[in-house]
């Protein structure tokens, strides 16, 4: 009798555990953090340490639909040392990009606020190309209450 | 076209000279990212801005590509120095081959 009520529970947790992914129909395959990954090395070569670039947003986004996002890289922004593109890429989305940003001493502060579509609860990774060409990466979890099904 | 489409944009009431001004845009467009289908089960095929480009007196200051992750009526802020008077120019790039540009005077006081 319990054993039944128990296994009747975890069947009814399950039904309400599929994820987003799911009710989004077989065709919506979804990038990986490897699809990710390439996805970045085809936007900048080289290796990406982490550093001076920051991912600000809610652990635990209520819906995927807009998700506010705020990326800020440390930097001066002088002819000497500035910021040149940020990259931005969603390891559980259907497509991995997300979107870059071009800046120059004139932008004066590397950071941009913008609103994200999160299909599922996924890792944002950042990567910043400096004037140097040396570049720096961040990366945050966050949580998706209701997926944005990428639409 | 990108008729339907109408920006927003937001400067900080008083600019001083070698100010780093946030600059805040809305723009109205669906973003739409080409996963959805419609009701008959058809895919609604893709149609998103997939780039901006923002000039202060002729020269570029700031410039975006965006994927189909951008939320719907996208909001971007970022920010510019601005040393004098002048305009910045935005400039949409739309998926459906059209532009849309918007101009803001820049005035130091």
């Amino acid at each position: 009798m319990r054993e039944g009520r128990r296994v009747l529970l975890q069947r009814a947790v399950t039904l309400f555990a599929v994820p987003a992914a799911m009710l989004m129909g077989p065709k919506a395959a979804l990038a990986t953090p490897q699809g990710a990954a390439d996805h970045l090395r085809k936007l900048e070569a080289g290796d990406a340490v982490p550093g001076r670039i920051s991912i600000d947003m809610a652990d635990i986004a209520e819906n995927g639909n807009a998700v506010p996002i705020t990326i800020r890289v440390d930097s001066p922004m002088t002819e000497a040392d500035h910021v040149q593109a940020i990259h931005v890429v969603a390891e559980g989305n259907p497509s991995p990009g997300v979107a870059s940003f071009l800046f120059n001493p004139s932008s004066g502060r590397a950071e941009v606020k913008f609103r994200v579509r999160l299909a599922q609860s996924q890792r944002i990774v950042a990567v910043a190309r400096m004037n140097d060409g040396s570049l720096r990466s961040a990366a945050r979890e966050v949580k998706v209450a209701l997926g944005g099904c990428g639409g | 076209m990108a008729n339907d489409i109408k920006a927003k944009v937001r400067l900080p009431a008083s600019i001083r000279k070698g100010d780093v001004v946030e600059v805040k845009t809305l723009v109205e467009h669906p973003m739409e990212s080409g996963q959805r289908k419609d009701g008959a089960g058809s895919p609604i095929p893709r149609r998103i801005l997939h780039s901006l480009r923002v000039t202060f007196g002729g020269r570029e200051v700031f410039a975006a590509r965006f994927e189909p992750a951008i939320a719907s009526n996208p909001y971007l802020a970022f920010f510019v120095r601005i040393e004098q008077d002048g305009t910045l120019e935005f400039t949409w790039k739309d998926d459906d081959g059209s532009e849309f540009r918007f101009s803001q005077a820049v005035a130091l006081g």
